[in-house]
């Protein structure tokens, strides 16, 4: 076969593949789409005419404006901002120490434990859900703090994050560094925090990432534990609007707007980052 | 003697420090209440009194008798396998066609993650706003009748607007697995059989799927074990409506807790469904892991 003809025929797929993918692609960003479209359009508008560009009234910023005061949206923000951060600090500080030690030291216990929390991972939130409450908010009536659902939120997250520093810890990082450390009279906290801690990024990273998202979006657990309206999350504000003003289709497009803009602003500056770290998590 | 008990302590302060925060949550947070659940399928509790009547077997007596778990369960798993079966060929398909010298490949995988950013609440009102305005008014504009009315009105179609939005939801991250999977099958060997006179479809199917059966077992583990549990996507898009007709298993665990308030019987069923789909998705990776295929 000559070489013209076979490329020419390699051209076509490529070629039929693009046009395909562009296709698809179109379909997949069309919610996207219909929903930045009616979002700035009035109520009536929108229900009366969804696909228009524009409405008859033309286009308005003034549901946004509502939206933001209806939701309080600052304050709501600044929650998922508290709770997402300071979980996700402490997810990665108190897991990698603790695979640390479960690595280094062969003891019993260390043993025990990793295999209870490899077990652990197949338990399903829902099955834990029910006693949580009972216990949580029956016998500590500690609901409704920011700070239980951050110690929540870190108690979860261990088991996958100690699992995933502990591989890397075994293969990736050389005992022989902490030794010579450890001659010199280091302290075991300070050769974790200087000799260890920071060969770890890249695990550190695709675990901020994961749990970021995870967390960032969670609505069960939080809509559980934190019942007080000042306490709310982004996904349980969004969640109310429908409920309470389900008539106000226009606050509600511009609400989901506003909810996932966040998101998408940190997807566009870090997404090969994000991309990576999702295939990190999920292939280990 | 006293160096060893003088090492012994530093040891328990080693462990304390180290793994105490993460082992103390950890434990507070999963394995009691793991436990003290098994321990409430035995009480009938209502969420509010203080006191947790030993009711012995009453509460899996009442699971048995309970034919609505038992209808939503197994629409839970006529869910699972359809979404399972077509997120993975839609993920598969669509790794496939990424990968390879594209242009914008890089600009299409983002574009097809982008769903997975978004957490479930939001996606179903995004999409409840579609099926029930959108498709309706595209269904008016064109004059197609099986969209001028809104497919969450009827059961079956509200069901199958579950599936639709599963895909849409799961299939981008299924196709990133899918992609680390590809480029794991190195070129020679397509190559190779390309030259051996096999066809482009040949090659996938005798050459890079069972190359790729890790990827599929993982990819299956993870949507068999996600769509079991599917809650927040089956609340916001169709509160388990019309009449109660698309209430998956998860949803009608918590309904018979917080909004019945029988809790005991709740939690009998949220350890009956966890047992289930631990031993699918178990079976399933065993299977699977079998017949993985080292390259």
């Amino acid at each position: 076969m000559d070489r013209t003809k076979e490329n020419s025929s390699l051209k076509t797929v490529g070629i039929v593949k693009v046009v395909v993918l562009a296709a698809v692609f179109l379909i997949y960003m069309f919610p996207f789409y219909m929903l930045l479209l009616n979002a700035f359009k009035y109520k009536r508008d929108i229900i009366k005419m969804p696909l228009s560009w524009g409405g008859k009234n033309g286009f308005t910023l003034n549901n946004f404006a509502e939206a933001f005061q209806k939701m309080n949206f600052m304050t709501v923000f600044l929650n998922s901002v508290i709770i997402t951060g300071v979980s996700c600090l402490l997810i990665i500080l108190f897991s990698s120490m603790c695979a640390y030690i479960f690595v280094r030291k062969d003891w019993k216990i260390n043993k025990f434990l990793f295999l209870l929390m490899l077990f652990s991972m197949v338990v399903p939130f829902q099955v834990v859900m029910i006693p949580l409450i009972s216990i949580y908010g029956g016998t500590f009536g500690i609901l409704n703090h920011r700070a239980t659902l951050i110690f929540m939120h870190v108690g979860f997250s261990m088991s996958m994050s100690v699992f995933m520093f502990h591989g890397f810890i075994r293969g990736g990082v050389p005992i022989a560094l902490e030794e010579a450390a450890g001659i010199d009279g280091a302290g075991p906290l300070r050769i974790f925090f200087q000799i260890v801690f920071p060969l770890l990024k890249p695990t550190i990273a695709t675990l901020v990432i994961l749990h970021a998202l995870a967390l960032w979006n969670d609505y069960l657990l939080p809509s559980l534990i934190l019942t007080d309206k000042a306490l709310y999350t982004i996904p349980i504000a969004t969640k109310l609007f429908q409920g309470a003003y389900s008539n106000d289709m226009d606050l509600l497009m511009a609400a989901l707007v506003m909810a996932i803009i966040p998101a998408i602003i940190l997807y566009l500056a870090l997404q090969k980052y994000i991309i990576a770290g999702v295939v990190a998590g999920a292939v280990k | 003697m006293n160096r060893i008990k003088s090492s012994i302590t530093n040891n328990i302060g080693i462990f304390l420090v180290f793994a105490g925060p993460a082992v103390l949550a950890f434990l507070a947070v999963i394995i009691i209440p793991f436990i003290y659940g098994i321990y409430l399928t035995f009480t009938s509790w209502d969420g509010i009194s203080r006191n947790k009547p030993f009711v012995g077997m009453a509460n899996y007596v009442s699971v048995i008798k309970d034919g609505p778990f038992w209808s939503s369960l197994g629409l839970t798993v006529f869910y699972v396998i359809i979404a399972v079966l077509t997120v993975n060929a839609v993920a598969f398909a669509l790794a496939l066609l990424v990968s390879g010298k594209i242009k914008g490949s890089n600009f299409f995988r983002a574009g097809f993650f982008t769903p997975n950013l978004i957490g479930g609440i939001i996606l179903g009102y995004i999409w409840q706003f579609i099926f029930k305005n959108i498709l309706v008014s595209i269904g008016d504009t064109l004059n197609i009748a099986f969209l001028q009315k809104s497919w969450l009105s009827s059961s079956a179609l509200a069901f199958a607007a579950l599936i639709v939005v599963t895909i849409w939801q799961y299939s981008g991250y299924m196709m990133l697995i899918y992609i680390a999977g590809l480029t794991g099958v190195s070129e020679d060997v397509r190559e190779a059989a390309l030259i051996d006179g096999c066809t482009g479809s040949q090659v996938t199917r005798y050459i890079i799927i069972p190359l790729m059966r890790s990827s599929f077992t993982i990819c299956i583990f993870l949507s068999i074990t996600r769509c079991f549990m599917v809650y927040d996507l089956n609340l916001a898009l169709t509160e388990g409506g019309p009449f109660g007709s698309t209430t998956m298993a998860a949803m009608y665990v918590y309904q018979k807790a917080f909004s019945s308030k029988q809790y005991g019987v709740g939690q009998t069923e949220a350890i009956i469904l966890f047992l289930i789909t631990a031993v699918i998705a178990v079976t399933q990776t065993m299977i699977s892991k079998s017949k993985e295929v080292e390259a």
